[in-house]
């Protein structure tokens, strides 16, 4: 709820790009075009030749029941695929294969877990279609010389796979947009479908935005927003429409339907550029291409193959661990950090020691989860408040290491031995001479300053237990 | 067989490409009879002499090439709307004028795996639209028979070369009875094949869920073993399947056991020129005299409502097929200084002939949003229930038939202003089209020394049945089809 | 349902065809005629019949996901009007 009792009303279109090796309806390998490869992957099908018929590919059909099981949707027992007609550059053959009024997967809802409480959102749909190619625009900037302008088309990313997701009006803030964007990026990566990355394009998400009063049960009008292309974008995207809506309403004039470009730089949004004609894209049964019918047995097999969704991860770390819902959170963004959380608590670390430790150290070590032994691990983290800090970060870098042993590590590094300590010592009690007859005249808690000295001096690898003996030894004489 | 025609070097054969079947064909090959070069050299022959003026060809291949390497089986016409890799393929239409293809379908590698050398690429109607091959961008072919006359369409060039000894045999594509119509206009055997049985991999479409290769042959055996070497499963076109039996070469002379209905609304449609149900009946008559039972039967709707739902279908399906022209990837691309739109609106204005214009303005409208269930949607309910209509017809009776089309050749021109009454040229071989059914043409005799096609059609997969009765008929119809004036 | 120039002009515009202003209204009787010939279809009531889109009863036709050669570059763009740095030239996207 906004200020002046206003709710943002707000559904998300996701397009997800499928990671299968080849595209959707030919075999050219599906690939990121790099400067000088570009219609380097391409053929007649996806140039859209006479004659050529798209043949659809077997493992984008299969992973997109997946993901439609893993949103909670129903699968059609009989989906189609439709043509989409429109003329673009980057759609060569004038349509684009979609699918219409009978997507594989629809009806679905997912819970997306807060720290306020669960939220669900409805997912109206999941379809498989393909996407357009690149179309780079050249030429004709500011001069605008007649003819200059061009753009050059590559077509080695049309015709890769994209999931379309279309979510129920369900959301209510920015907040929740994003947060719901985050746990689908999070359930198709762990999926192993799609890379998923906002800012490379294989996660893309617009919005249907629209306010209400309190109370009120029909929609208002709703526009746009186009292409925001990353979380915080999503989120300071929607939150900007909100405000400009609000501010319309409030001022006496209407909500137009457009759609709209959000601009993260100044905070603007801007009318695209309207077709001069209303969108008619006369969609009809594909009929270069048969009805896909998923067995039972598919997807009772796909269904099997859901590991543990993210957002029910984040609820079960909250109970069984007692994890404060942030730390559940945040150890869920990565399945691989929390299956080794898990194992390391089971390995008989504490838990708040462990979220802790994988939370706030792990990863600034640079160390792989997945290579990580959970029991060397577990039993490090039992030792972190008796060895020294550095000692324990340096022992979490090396414990990615096949053979990593905690203990054998530990007592490796400490310096604890006399020969190698003792010229410190000396060093470090001929530098402070007053402070040492201070400590002699019984200024004894100058103890601390000298062992922090040694520590400094040793980059904290000294043992602390021998530097105290050898010191107190020393100070006596 | 070999009385005329190209004298050969040595043996004193005389190569008749006007009387040599396909099979003929094989025969001198086989027993060394004639070189593949020989051959192909005798067709080559006969198109320079006969094709100015019948203008069966848009392109005649220079070489004994197949797609595969050199050709040593029958040489063969490919309708030009059969893509083949870097020979031009233009589909009868300028907008794409000068357009080689970088790949081949999969039917020219199928005739180039059975070692059938090209001859050429035929006339057509622009994009397989039309039934005279008027509608051509490149000018009309005309009937062998009487060159005042089309030679029906839109595979018009491939009937033509092969009644007129230009082609030994040739593949068209039959969408509304491409294949079936100008085979009864030239006299000679045309198959529609069941859907799905042979590969649309690199057809240039016009319908797609109507669209079939077909072959036009001297004889009905020569129709099944050409048949025989292009279908099949084909994993490059997802609407293809595997022939539940293998083809069979026709022998039986005799029609024992086989049931033939006459459907009265085939039979005793509006426009059917007398003449034509005279040699129809004939024939049917011979049938029976052959042991095949016959019987009438009925398809209430099938007939008068099959061009319309036909007419809805089509244009619909090509407006979206011909969406790919748009002069950025190949083909015609306007001159134009504007920008990206003003590209696309002349280009196309400029590249298509008028039928393909009227043909994708009606598929946009019929597809066009508040139209879409009137016209389209309607249209697809209207071929369930000539599917149903066609299943019912088939609980009693094996093969249905009756005329090909309703009249013999008419006169170029005649037709060519007004559209609808050329439509009514495939009011006949619609039908079972629209449910997805095998058609075979052969010719039952001359109605004004003008060819009369006879239709038998069958269920789904019944080519083999088809042959069968074709090849009975045939031999007992005794039809001569040389052209009389080429006799 | 009469066709109007509007129509015509809708229709032209969203199959790119630049319909020149005097051929509108031939256009317009023509495709008027075929449409009062097709739209007999309509006399029919199928409200209980399915659609037919397909003439075949095939399902689930598709492929593996492995990787076919491409074409080489040059022959995609062999074919094309105006080819330009190894890609497909067009006036600008709006
Ligand atoms: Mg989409
Ligand atoms: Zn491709």
């Amino acid at each position: 709820m906004t200020a002046n009792g206003w709710e943002p009303v707000v559904g998300l279109e996701i397009h997800v790009q499928l990671k299968t090796r080849t595209k959707m309806f030919c075999r050219c390998e599906s690939v990121w075009t790099e400067a000088g490869l570009e219609n380097r992957r391409t053929c007649p099908v996806c140039l859209a030749h006479p004659g050529a018929l798209p043949v659809p590919n077997r493992q984008a059909i299969e992973w997109t029941i997946k993901l439609g099981l893993a949103l909670g949707c129903e699968v059609a027992p009989r989906a189609l695929f439709h043509r989409k007609n429109y003329f673009y550059p980057d759609l060569p053959k004038g349509y684009q294969i979609s699918q219409y009024d009978v997507p594989l997967a629809s009806g679905g809802r997912v819970v997306v877990p807060t720290a306020g409480g669960d939220r669900a959102v409805g997912i109206v749909r999941a379809h498989l279609e393909e996407d357009a190619a690149k179309t780079i625009h050249v030429g004709g900037a500011a001069g605008r010389i007649a003819g200059a302008a061009h753009s050059l088309v590559d077509f080695n990313r049309g015709g890769t796979p994209l999931v379309e997701i279309v979510t129920e009006p369900d959301i209510r803030s920015p907040e929740e947009a994003r947060d719901f964007l985050r746990l689908l990026r999070q359930t198709v990566v762990e999926l192993g479908i799609s890379d998923a990355e906002m800012e490379k394009g294989s996660l893309r998400c617009d919005a249907n935005v629209s306010v209400r009063r309190a109370g009120e049960a029909a929609y208002r009008t709703k526009t746009e927003l186009k292409n925001m292309n990353s979380f915080k974008f999503v989120a300071d995207g929607i939150a900007a429409e909100v405000a400009r809506q609000v501010e319309a309403y409030e001022s006496g004039i209407e909500v137009v339907q457009e759609t709209l470009h959000f601009d993260p730089g100044s905070g603007r949004l801007s009318p695209l550029r309207t077709k001069e004609e209303a969108h008619d894209y006369r969609y009809f049964p594909e009929p270069d291409l048969v009805p896909v019918e998923p067995s039972a047995e598919l997807v009772e097999r796909l269904a099997e193959e859901l590991p543990e969704l993210p957002g029910a991860r984040i609820r079960r770390f909250e109970s069984e661990y007692g994890l404060a819902f942030y730390d559940a959170e945040v150890l869920n963004g990565s399945r691989e950090l929390a299956a080794l959380f898990e194992r390391v608590v089971l390995s008989g670390a504490d838990a708040k020691a462990a979220v802790n430790v994988l939370m706030n150290q792990f990863a600034a070590a640079g160390v792989e989860p997945a290579a990580t032994n959970p029991e060397e691990l577990a039993k490090l983290i039992a030792e972190r408040d008796r060895i020294p800090r550095g000692t324990f970060a340096e022992a979490l870098r090396a414990s990615g290491d096949p053979d990593f042993s905690a203990e054998r590590y530990l007592a490796e590094a400490a310096i604890s031995d006399e020969s190698e300590l003792d010229p410190v010592i000396e060093r470090i009690l001929a530098a402070n001479e007053s402070q040492v007859e201070a400590y002699r005249a019984g200024k004894e808690g100058l103890l601390g300053f000298f062992v922090g000295q040694v520590m400094r001096e040793t980059q904290g690898k000294a043992n602390p237990k021998i530097v105290n003996e050898r010191l107190r030894e020393r100070l006596r004489a | 067989m070999l009385h005329r025609g190209v004298p050969l070097g040595g043996n004193g054969l005389v190569i008749d490409t006007l009387r040599l079947t396909a099979e003929d064909a094989a025969g001198l090959l086989g027993r060394g009879d004639v070189s593949p070069a020989e051959l192909a050299d005798a067709y080559r022959a006969a198109i320079a002499e006969r094709d100015d003026e019948l203008h069966c060809y848009l392109h005649v291949a220079a070489e004994n090439e197949t797609a595969n390497g050199p050709g040593t089986g029958v040489p063969i016409a490919l309708k030009d709307v059969i893509t083949t890799k870097g020979v031009p393929t233009t589909a009868g239409s300028l907008i794409l004028e000068g357009y080689v293809p970088v790949f081949d379908s999969t039917v020219a590698s199928r005739c180039g795996d059975a070692g059938l050398p090209l001859l050429g690429k035929t006339n057509l109607d622009e994009f397989a639209m039309g039934s005279s091959t008027e509608n051509s961008g490149y000018g009309p072919t005309r009937n062998p028979w009487d060159p005042e006359r089309v030679p029906g369409g839109s595979s018009g060039g491939s009937a033509a070369a092969v009644a007129a000894g230009l082609a030994p045999w040739a593949l068209g594509t039959d969408t509304g009875g491409s294949v079936k119509q100008p085979a009864s206009l030239c006299g000679v055997v045309g198959l529609r094949p069941t859907y799905g049985t042979v590969s649309r991999y690199g057809i240039v479409a016009f319908a797609s869920s109507l669209d079939q290769v077909g072959p036009l042959t001297k004889t009905v055996r020569d129709c099944a073993r050409l048949y025989e070497i292009v279908a099949g499963r084909d994993r490059c076109d997802a609407t293809t399947v595997e022939l539940p039996t293998p083809v069979e070469i026709p022998e039986a002379e005799t029609l024992d056991g086989v049931r033939i209905g006459v459907p009265s609304e085939l039979n005793e449609a509006e426009g059917i020129e007398p003449g034509v149900t005279a040699r129809v009946q004939a024939a049917i008559r011979l049938a029976e005299d052959l042991g095949a039972t016959v019987g009438e039967t009925s398809l209430p709707r099938s007939v008068e409502y099959g061009l319309p739902c036909y007419y809805l279908i089509a244009p619909a399906e090509a407006s979206s097929n011909l969406a790919r022209y748009d002069g950025v990837r190949y083909g015609h691309r306007a001159a134009v200084d504007g920008d990206l739109t003003e590209l696309y609106e002349r280009t196309r204005w400029e590249g298509f002939g008028a039928e393909p214009k009227r043909r994708i303005m009606l598929g946009t409208y019929a597809l066009s949003a508040g139209y879409y269930e009137a016209y389209y949607g309607q249209a697809q309910r209207v071929r369930t229930v000539i599917k149903e209509e066609f299943a019912t017809a088939f609980e009693d009776f094996d093969v249905l038939v009756g005329p090909t089309s309703p009249t013999v050749a008419f006169r170029l021109g005649e037709r060519a202003e007004n559209p609808l009454a050329m439509y009514l040229s495939d009011v006949l071989t619609i039908p079972p089209n629209m449910a997805g059914l095998p058609g075979l043409s052969i010719p039952c005799g001359l109605s004004d020394e003008l060819p009369v096609g006879l239709q038998l059609i069958g269920p789904q997969f019944s080519e083999n049945l088809l042959f069968r009765v074709g090849h009975a008929l045939e031999r007992a119809l005794a039809f001569d089809y040389v052209p009389g004036r080429l006799r | 349902m009469a066709i109007t120039r509007d129509d015509v002009l809708h229709v032209a515009r969203l199959a790119r065809l630049a319909i020149p202003e005097d051929e509108i209204e031939r256009v317009r009787d023509e495709l008027g005629a075929i449409l009062e010939a097709v739209g007999k279809v309509r006399e029919l009531d199928l409200a209980n019949v399915e659609p037919t889109s397909h003439p075949l009863d095939v399902v689930n036709v598709w492929g593996e996901d492995e990787p076919r050669p491409s074409l080489p570059r040059e022959d995609a763009l062999a074919n094309a009007p105006d080819p330009a740095d190894g890609a497909f030239r067009v006036p600008a996207v709006g």
